[in-house]
């Protein structure tokens, strides 16, 4: 007797436990193994790049925040730094390095969150989640100090911060920077030589070299896909080129690299912050800029290396107060191309932990 | 019905005894024919099982608060605080607002399937009680095949679970529910082997002569059976590490997806209920169940071994992560049944050479036992880490693709 099979097709979110906010994905199901995958976005859509077009430029690093809403010292930064190659704006040095301290920390958080809910994910019961969420706490009572807000920072200004670091700020950072390590430890501990988490991500979700190259990945997972390619090194900026750190690579690509990738990117960040810490200079945190800035008519590109990617903003001026066009390079949009590539084959709990692995954000994927 | 009482806290043989005395009080003012003494039974073992079904119902309501405040611990966090001290009143507020929630039942589903389902979850969850001892003469019924009546009704929530997923007309309903029926299925198997070793041990099917049998328990004697044991109860009550069928993060709620309303309080009531229902057996099984230690009641000791277990399985699911549903299956039958199987092998021969003529191993005996099953367990275990384990696996060193070169100049 023969039994007549089909493929069952399933919508994944936009309401579901693991679709890390409002995520779509229509899958092809053979029983448990994965045929196809097919995203559906736009549930998060607001229309920043077009919101830009009607505010000036100061305004829209408000904009910038709600992107990748883990991240927004990250989307500031990449903001501000393409309105200042816009304007030709000369940074002062301390506003560069409050700049890449502020960022390093938003990379850890970053990065934290995503190894909690990757865990979570996996199907451990929230806990690891929550150890990340008490870390990541620290960091934004940090940036509380820094600019008042938590997630929402805007705290880079066109030309600098828009105010400096209170006193209390640098003690507090310390006393961060001690413990840091020692959490990733923890974290470690509890992780990293699990023999159910080892079962359930190695070599599931592999992204070759050229696949990840091919698709135009950046970050972490192309990192983890044993590429050596970070902005930070390869374009610097700020005050990247007077840092020294390693950039962190894995061997095969796997779900597993692309978490240790992360973890090990954290202690760089440490290592970062503390030598900004030891060389950062007195001086102005802004340069003098108008408010209402009308840059020269042109473009610019500028790019950083965000916690998910290379997050890029191209302007163009028409010499008025407001970007006559602003279009962003989302790492988490271009990053979730590979998907498809890394799940096929695999099973439904490992589309969902591949889904984890990389990382998006939709705030930043529907924009 | 039962012997001499042993004066424990929750003895039933006050009940049995109220009966004997009963039927003669009632004839003395009604005229009943002989009525009387069949409704003193009636009423006795009405009153018995209410007394019994009631204390497990509350043990979950307090089981669910318990496990809601561990796991907040266990995650740095506060837990529910609110209601009551301590949230004690957290279950209270829980059931009042399930009651009231609309009960809404899909377009598609089949209706009779999908309303009867929760019954069929939770009845034959609560019929095991029927058989534990919960003292020496604290039991509803004595069975003289106990175990064998809890392997088979436990193996209904199978069938409950596949209505619930069937009958919802929704997938992720139905691949839990596949999911479910796979695994539940492919855990019996090591779980009955399990029970087998402790078979042979205790010398019979009933529950009280198991307890009567473990002058040492049987958690020293076969640790391999325990574990065995307690890995397959916790996939048999599906929590993590083997939590496929519901998988949160995966399926969203798994065969009940659908449920709303009281109907979700069923299950989600069987489902907190699972642990408890688990922990008697394994209390019962290995534990040496009611047994009293010096002055303390076997009754109390009982309930403490219980909380014990209880949350030892709490604590496993606060930690690890969920495994891949072919891993889940592959664990089954590739390992714990193989371990399964030297266990009943070493026992059956242990019991073959140290028994007497009567079929009884002696306690020091037992403990000879205990020792050659503790290195047997040890051994069976590195092995079992050598062949399924995944850290001996070495990884390639990360080597940089030469595919990108970041000390190029950009063009």
């Amino acid at each position: 007797m023969t039994i007549r099979t089909e493929p069952v097709t399933i919508n994944l979110g936009p309401q579901h436990p693991s679709t890390h906010g409002v995520f779509r994905l229509r899958v092809t199901l053979d029983g448990e193994v994965v045929l196809d995958v097919e995203p559906v976005l736009g549930y998060l859509h607001r229309g920043s790049e077009k919101l830009a077009e009607t505010r000036s430029y100061v305004q829209v690093v408000t904009l910038t925040d709600r992107l990748d809403y883990t991240a927004s010292m990250s989307n500031n930064l990449a903001y501000v730094r393409a309105v200042e190659k816009l304007a030709g704006i000369e940074v002062p040095e301390r506003a560069q390095y409050i700049r890449v301290i502020s960022a390093e920390l938003q990379r850890i958080a970053s990065h934290l969150m995503a190894t909690g809910f990757l865990l979570n994910d996996l199907g451990a019961f929230a806990t690891p989640l929550m150890y990340c969420f008490r870390e990541r706490e620290r960091i934004l009572d940090l940036f509380e100090m820094l600019c008042g807000a938590r997630i929402t920072l805007s705290y880079m200004r066109p030309g600098g911060v828009f105010q400096d670091a209170p006193e209390d700020f640098w003690p507090a950072l310390g006393f961060f920077l001690k413990d840091m390590p020692g959490y990733i430890d923890d974290l470690e501990g509890l992780i990293t030589d699990n023999e159910i988490v080892l079962a359930r991500t190695r070599d599931v979700g592999t992204l070759s070299a050229e696949m990840a190259i091919n698709d135009s990945i950046t970050g972490p997972i192309l990192r983890a896909s044993s590429v050596q390619w970070d902005l930070r090194r390869a374009d610097p900026y700020e005050v990247y080129d007077r840092l020294e750190f390693d950039i962190p690579i894995g061997s095969v690509g796997d779900n597993f690299d692309r978490y240790l990738v992360r973890i090990q990117e954290m202690r760089q960040s440490v290592r970062i912050v503390e030598q900004c810490i030891r060389d950062i200079p007195d001086g102005p945190i802004r340069a003098d800029t108008e408010y209402f800035m009308r840059p020269p008519e042109g473009d610019a590109y500028a790019a950083v290396e965000g916690p998910k990617g290379e997050l890029g903003f191209y302007l163009v001026s028409d010499g008025g107060i407001a970007p006559y066009r602003c279009k962003i390079r989302a790492p988490s949009f271009i990053n979730l191309t590979s998907l498809r590539d890394m799940v096929v084959g695999w099973k439904m709990g490992d589309l969902i932990t591949t889904f984890g692995s990389i990382d998006v954000v939709m705030g930043e994927v529907d924009r | 019905m039962c012997g001499e009482a042993t004066g424990g806290i929750l003895d039933f043989c006050t009940v049995y005894r109220f009966l004997d005395v009963f039927p003669g009080w009632l004839e003395s003012i009604v005229v009943l024919d002989g009525l009387a003494s069949w409704l003193a039974y009636a009423l006795a073992g009405f009153f018995l099982a209410f007394l019994v079904i009631n204390t497990v119902v509350m043990a979950t309501a307090l089981n669910t608060w318990f496990e809601r405040r561990m796991l907040a611990r266990f995650q740095a966090r506060l837990g529910p605080n609110r209601w009551g001290p301590y949230g004690l009143l957290q279950p209270l507020a829980d059931v009042a607002k399930l009651i009231t929630k609309e009960d809404t039942v899909p377009d598609a589903a089949d209706r009779p399937v999908f309303n009867i389902a929760p019954i069929a979850f939770l009845a034959p969850t609560l019929l095991v009680v029927a058989v534990i001892p919960f003292g020496e003469n604290s039991f509803l019924g004595k069975l003289n095949v106990g175990i064998l009546f809890i392997v088979g009704v436990t193996s209904l929530n199978t069938l409950a679970i596949f209505m619930g997923g069937w009958a919802s007309r929704n997938k992720y309903a139905m691949l839990g529910a596949m999911r479910g029926v796979a695994m539940l299925i492919s855990y019996e198997v090591p779980m009955a082997l399990a029970i087998t070793g402790v078979l042979l041990l205790g010398g019979s099917l009933a529950l009280s002569s198991i307890v009567e049998a473990q002058q040492v328990p049987f958690l020293l004697v076969q640790p391999l059976g325990f574990l065995v044991f307690l890995a397959a109860a916790s996939a048999e009550m599906s929590r993590t590490p083997f939590d496929q069928i519901e998988a949160e993060s995966e399926l969203g709620a798994g065969y009940h997806t659908e449920y709303s309303g009281m109907k979700f309080a069923i299950f989600q009531l069987a489902e907190f209920m699972a642990p408890i229902i688990t922990a008697l057996i394994l209390v019962t099984l290995y534990l040496s169940g009611a047994k009293a230690v010096g002055p303390i009641p076997g009754q109390l000791m009982f309930v403490g071994k219980v909380v014990i277990v209880v949350f030892g399985m709490l604590w496993v699911r606060a930690t690890w992560p969920r495994l891949r549903v072919d891993q889940i299956m592959g664990l089954a039958w590739k390992g714990l049944f193989g371990l399964a199987l030297v266990n009943l092998f070493v026992v059956a021969i242990e019991v073959q050479v140290f028994r007497d003529l009567n079929g009884v191993v002696s306690t020091q005996e037992l403990w000879v036992m205990a020792g050659i099953n503790w290195m047997v367990t040890a051994g069976a275990l590195v092995l079992f880490a050598n062949i399924l384990g995944q850290r001996k696996l070495r990884r390639p060193e990360p080597v940089p693709s030469p595919l990108a070169n970041m000390s190029a100049e950009a063009d």
